[in-house]
């Protein structure tokens, strides 16, 4: 029981590290950028929901909207002004732009709300724990809730990046940037929308990671920006179904790790199978193997 | 000598002019007291920065690789620094200072030196990205290793355990885990870091206009080139990498032997990301400007603390703006113009200066 106990708190983190790895994943794969500032679009989102329960006394469906409305905005934002003036730019240049975009939506979040930690409410998520097996096996409704965004989200997205014409698009875009703009497609319109499905993801991963650890402060977003980011190359960067593959992984390795090995050593854990992963594999588990033309 | 060769030479002792003149006005300023306590204090992490950046400009601007993990082997060579002279006071009884300090960083650097060809084999197979973060996983790793190490002195005996504190009564701990390292002892100078910046700045200058340093930059312009030209991709990869990881290491020791404790969180991912920075600003492969970078960056935020609470918030604003102004073309075109006349008049006309 404590084995499927420890599985169901792992895939729950993994779905949590899967929507934010696809952030990631997905600006990798059209821009061609380590979108740093990614973890803490994630901290911001989980505050803007914190500020409109807890202020506003708004309902929790409320909260999650006004969440992924700021954060779209602030995704597009970012990227109109800091990286869009880069887009020729080599990329270490993009990188450390993006550092400093993180540290400065964590300095604007320390400003704003201080460094004292604050408590998540778990009104958020109002659905009663399931019991099952006569209460052997609890489970949260957080948990519940985690696991089914991500089947939604995961399924929404491969539909869209498949079906709808800008899903298309944004496959072009990652796959030949020049050939896409020739066939017509507006390149940095494309850009700014695979920015703003990002970012919203990032408002329901923050939510998500609040609810089922509910200690919000500056630095929230940073380790399990990290993490999600691990995630997505673990999977294969620029693939959705590896970020997908990748976090669950991720979430499950990192709690069994913690529970049977060492909870000290939980993240190091993570990071080794990372490496071994890599070693023999080296675009990651689903990732398409580049070939090297001379 | 050809105009090249004589090109280095100048930049060469640039560096080296830069860098002494640096020590001797601070250490006219600190005999006649005019110097501020803040800086003072500051003066011995400066070296350390100094030998980082430099040592990471040499991964990443001279080998071209993205290393994002260069705090982990500070950490190696802090936390072995510490153990070595903790060992070599409390168990053999050593007092003289210096050559307590000379040996913990001769320790500190051939530690992480051995870390460094630990993770270079698997880390220099990879490319771009996927290398960038398998550093950033290592240095993690060496993390959360030191925080469950613990190690102690107990008479002249060394204590090592593993996961879970174990030692004896009595026994003197030298590493504590997450609590790292304590009671140190200040031991280092800052013309210890002085000499310090110096041999990397011979070891770097020497490696990048050698032979060697010519096979490095080779790899980084073409590897598939280097390589049919018969250039060893892999032992020059690891060359440059584990120097880097030496130099960090020692900084590593004199930084941890500063200060009364040294804890493992002091060494994570943001550290490294801040050499980082220093190491982008200050120019990729360009040493003076990792130097001048790292010195100015360390000494800002105490410029900046009358801003306080805004201070990082500056600091983020102008990485950014530095970044956009740098390397948007079209803002590039427009300062380059500008600058033209004032470029023109340093160069005589002749040539359009590098």
């Amino acid at each position: 029981m404590i084995f499927l106990d420890k599985l169901i708190t792992g895939i729950s983190l993994g779905s949590i590290y899967a929507i934010i790895a696809l952030g990631y994943t997905m600006v990798y794969g059209i821009a061609k950028m380590l979108n740093f500032a990614h973890g803490d679009v994630i901290m911001m989102g989980a505050y803007i929901a914190f500020c409109t329960l807890q202020y506003l006394n708004l309902p929790p469906v409320m909260a999650l909207i006004v969440a992924m409305a700021a954060c779209t905005v602030m995704g597009v934002v970012i990227e109109g002004l800091a990286y869009r003036p880069l887009r020729q730019a080599a990329s270490l240049a993009v990188l450390i732009t993006a550092i400093g975009m993180s540290y400065l939506l964590q300095n604007l979040a320390l400003m704003i709300w201080g460094a004292n930690p604050k408590s998540f409410p778990g009104t958020m998520i109002s659905i009663p724990t399931l019991s099952l097996f006569g209460g052997q096996l609890k489970i949260t409704g957080a948990t519940l809730v985690t696991i089914l965004a991500n089947v939604v989200i995961m399924v929404g997205l491969t539909l869209f990046t498949s079906r709808a014409k800008t899903g298309k698009a944004m496959r072009c875009v990652s796959e030949d940037r020049g050939a896409a703009s020739l066939m017509g497609i507006n390149v940095n319109r494309t850009i700014s929308i695979t920015f703003a499905i990002g970012s919203a993801l990032a408002a329901v991963a923050g939510i998500l990671l609040c609810s089922s650890y509910p200690t919000l402060q500056p630095t929230t977003g940073s380790m399990p920006g990290i993490k999600a980011f691990t995630a997505a190359v673990f999977g294969g960067i620029g693939s959705i179904p590896g970020a997908m593959l990748g976090g669950l992984l991720l979430g499950i390795i990192e709690i069994f790790g913690k529970a049977y090995i060492s909870t000290e050593l939980g993240d190091a854990i993570v990071f080794a199978v990372l490496i071994v992963v890599l070693l023999v594999r080296p675009s990651g588990l689903l990732g398409k193997p580049v070939r090297e033309k001379v | 000598m050809t105009k090249a060769k004589r090109k280095r030479l100048i930049y060469n002792i640039v560096t080296f002019a830069v860098v002494i003149g640096a020590y001797i006005i601070m250490q006219t300023m600190i005999a006649n007291g005019s110097i501020t306590r803040a800086l003072k204090g500051q003066l011995i992490p400066i070296c350390c920065w100094i030998v980082m950046a430099v040592s990471l400009n040499l991964v990443i601007g001279i080998s071209g690789e993205l290393s994002l993990g260069h705090a982990g082997f500070m950490s190696v060579g802090a936390f072995t620094g510490a153990v070595v002279s903790g060992y070599l006071l409390h168990a053999l009884g050593m007092e003289n200072e210096g050559l307590r300090l000379f040996i913990s960083v001769t320790a500190g650097g051939i530690t992480a030196g051995i870390a460094g060809v630990i993770i270079g084999v698997p880390v220099l197979r990879l490319r771009g990205d996927y290398l960038a973060i398998v550093t950033l996983a290592f240095g993690e790793i060496i993390r959360n290793i030191v925080n469950v190490t613990y190690i102690g002195v107990n008479g002249s005996d060394l204590i090592f355990s593993f996961l879970n504190k174990n030692a004896p009564e009595g026994t003197r701990m030298l590493v504590d885990g997450a609590s790292g390292a304590v009671k140190v002892g200040k031991i280092s100078t800052f013309t210890a870091g002085f000499i310090l910046v110096m041999i990397t700045l011979v070891v770097v200058l020497n490696l990048v206009n050698s032979r060697s340093g010519r096979a490095i930059k080779a790899i980084r312009d073409n590897r598939i080139a280097a390589e049919s030209m018969g250039v060893p991709v892999t032992k020059y990869k690891m060359m440059a990498f584990v120097t880097a990881a030496v130099l960090a290491g020692m900084a590593g020791a004199i930084y941890g032997l500063n200060s009364s404790t040294v804890v493992p969180g002091q060494f994570t991912f943001n550290q490294s990301i801040n050499v980082l920075v220093f190491v982008v600003l200050g120019g990729l492969g360009n040493v003076l400007g990792s130097v001048i970078s790292a010195t100015l960056l360390t000494v800002l935020p105490e410029v900046l603390r009358a801003f306080a609470d805004y201070r990082m918030l500056v600091y983020a604003v102008v990485l950014i703006l530095v970044m956009i102004f740098t390397n948007n073309p079209a803002i590039r075109a427009l300062t380059d113009r500008m600058l033209a006349p004032v470029k023109r008049l340093f160069t005589g006309g002749k040539e359009e200066a590098a």
